[in-house]
């Protein structure tokens, strides 16, 4: 999940009766599975809302681009060099169209980006974990793009229109980036050294847990989870979110011939589900609040793209200008 | 030189320049100065990657001794490789890197224009392919060329220093040596005196619109990049790029 813990300034759901008429009309399309559009009124904290949750998503796109750039020039192969590339290159695309999305919204994307390199807005915390291996480009596919899937196919209905669309169109990248990346691991694990497969199980054990922590707080602990669900800008919980990744994951990580780092986690047949075992919470909230391994590198590597780019974006500002001026002139 | 050795020479030339140039923007990735410049960027380097993979499967074929793209790539050191000395210098700032593009683009075009007439029809082929890419590859770094240069003062002020900086490396680009020669009398490569008149022509067009002073035909040039003789850069890029298969010699699969 790319969002994590979004706000929605609100203290407690109110019931039908306590809203307002064009509340009520409101809440009623959303409740008929209608798609809240651009021009539709809207309740100002939904809009809200939505105006987080949607820039984090586009942030964690952006930032999510730097853990695997950091090996794009390592590529040990030509096909793995394209591959990765593009890859990035459609985070990238991602990035921007979330960004139009969330414009929608009357938001700017110049702030929100603002927000993000001034450390107020957020982004998965996952990118904040340092890639330091090969086979970390196969697990961040297969796991960090695999937990987002889970997240955004159920996004793929969210109640507001924009999104839901741009989420159709990602999560079709993503499956794609998802069996990429697990073929990397595949690959190696089949036909590798020992050094390679080394390497694959070192990835998995130290991407294993952040990935998980990309769903989220427990249910209990997610109070703004209730009234994103009953806007369906959120559609499950995060504990439900969380399994379903696990139980679809473990076959696939045993299939590979690896393991997790968690002595817990087993298959529990009255459930039908697996158990595992307790996420390190304290480190979760650390990473969230600026603390984990690369949060302050992947900020500033960001804050300086665009500082040091702000001359070029001028530039091109004001080559339009006089262009426009030029032909004025002309006609 | 046999002319077949000539023409494994040229292809590795026209792949190393295209890959180092490619290397070169990825490490852009995630640093570019706009999110549709990430885009923009990236296409350029995936165009330049595929195409110099095209290059360097001819060029196996050709010197058959069992080593493949990858290993022509990932298994050779800089005095072995053919690129120009413009496409391994440094990014700098975004005025370096698009100079540095545009300088190339506008050589890459004529050069691959030319190639797509080519009598070696494998070499008329692929770059017949690749001339529509570098066509959009020109447009693009003649668009930030005047960008840059008719923009800000400051703009301005970088590209024209990155103009004067680069221009050392653009002799290279269009001075003819004995295997460019032979080429062209085989009716495989581009007539050099026609390439050197374009190229010319179409950098004095684009620098004119944009308000930019190009150096002079006559100036000291470096070169050495086609015949293995580098600058400091390339040895660096080249430990960065071929780490893995140079650190896991035994790994016969990524």
């Amino acid at each position: 999940m790319y969002a994590q813990m979004v706000d929605t300034g609100t203290k407690r759901l109110k019931t039908l009766e306590e809203m307002s008429p064009e509340e009520r009309d409101f809440q009623e399309k959303i409740d008929a599975e209608t798609k809240i559009e651009a021009k539709n009124w809207m309740p100002d904290a939904y809009r809200k809302t939505l105006v987080r949750q949607i820039s984090q998503h586009a942030h964690s796109e952006i930032v999510g681009m730097l853990p695997e750039g950091n090996w794009v020039t390592r590529a040990p192969t030509l096909k793995r060099k394209l591959q990765l590339m593009a890859k990035i290159q459609d985070e990238a695309g991602h990035g921007l169209y979330l960004y139009s999305a969330m414009e929608t919204l009357g938001a700017d994307r110049d702030e929100e980006i603002q927000k993000l390199h001034d450390g107020k807005a957020k982004y998965s915390s996952i990118f904040n974990y340092p890639t330091l291996n090969w086979a970390d480009m196969g697990a961040v596919g297969w796991l960090v793009d695999g937990a987002a899937i889970v997240n955004q196919v159920v996004l793929q209905r969210t109640s507001y229109g924009p999104y839901s669309r741009a989420m159709v169109r990602i999560c079709k990248e993503e499956s794609f980036h998802q069996r990429q990346g697990y073929q990397i691991l595949l690959d190696m694990m089949r036909e590798g050294t020992q050094e390679q497969k080394d390497m694959v199980q070192d990835a998995i054990n130290r991407l294993w847990w952040p990935a998980l922590m990309m769903f989220g707080p427990h249910d209990d602990e997610s109070p703004n989870s209730q009234q994103s669900m009953v806007w369906k800008i959120k559609r499950k919980s995060n504990d439900e979110l969380r399994q379903m990744f696990i139980d679809q994951t473990i076959p696939q990580l045993e299939f590979l011939g690896c393991t997790v780092p968690d002595p817990d986690l087993k298959w529990n047949e009255e459930r039908g589900h697996y158990d595992f075992g307790e996420i390190n919470w304290k480190e979760f909230y650390d990473v969230l609040k600026g603390n984990g391994p690369c949060n302050h590198e992947r900020i500033s590597t960001r804050r300086k793209a665009i500082d040091e780019g702000a001359w070029v974006r001028e530039a091109a500002v004001a080559y339009a200008a006089k262009q426009k001026q030029r032909a004025a002139k002309a006609a | 030189m046999t002319q077949q050795e000539a023409l494994q020479e040229y292809l590795l030339r026209m792949a190393d320049s295209g890959m180092i140039l490619a290397q070169r923007l990825s490490e852009l990735v995630g640093k570019a100065p706009a999110l549709e410049e990430e885009l923009a960027s990236s296409n350029v380097a995936l165009d330049l990657i595929g195409q110099a993979r095209n290059w360097y499967e001819y060029a196996a074929e050709l010197i058959d001794d069992g080593r493949d793209a990858d290993k022509l790539v990932f298994l050779r050191d800089a005095h072995d490789y053919r690129n120009l000395l413009m496409v391994e210098q440094p990014n700098d700032d975004y005025a370096v890197t698009m100079a540095r593009q545009f300088f190339f683009d506008v050589w890459h075009y004529f050069t691959l224009k030319a190639l797509s007439n080519s009598k070696d029809e494998r070499i008329a082929t692929i770059a017949a392919k690749a001339v529509k890419e570098a066509t959009y590859h020109l447009r693009r770094s003649s668009e930030w060329v005047k960008r840059m240069g008719d923009g800000t003062e400051e703009s301005h002020r970088r590209i024209q220093d990155a103009f004067n900086l680069l221009w050392r490396f653009t002799g290279e680009l269009i001075t003819p040596d004995d295997i460019d020669h032979a080429m062209f009398e085989a009716g495989i490569g581009p007539d050099p005196q026609q390439l050197k008149q374009d190229w010319f022509g179409m950098v004095r067009e684009v620098a004119a619109q944009a308000t930019l002073a190009v150096g002079e035909e006559d100036a000291w040039m470096y070169m050495g990049g086609k015949t293995g003789e580098h600058t400091e850069h390339l040895g660096h890029i080249l430990a960065v790029m071929q780490f893995l298969p140079r650190a896991y010699p035994d790994a016969t699969t990524w």
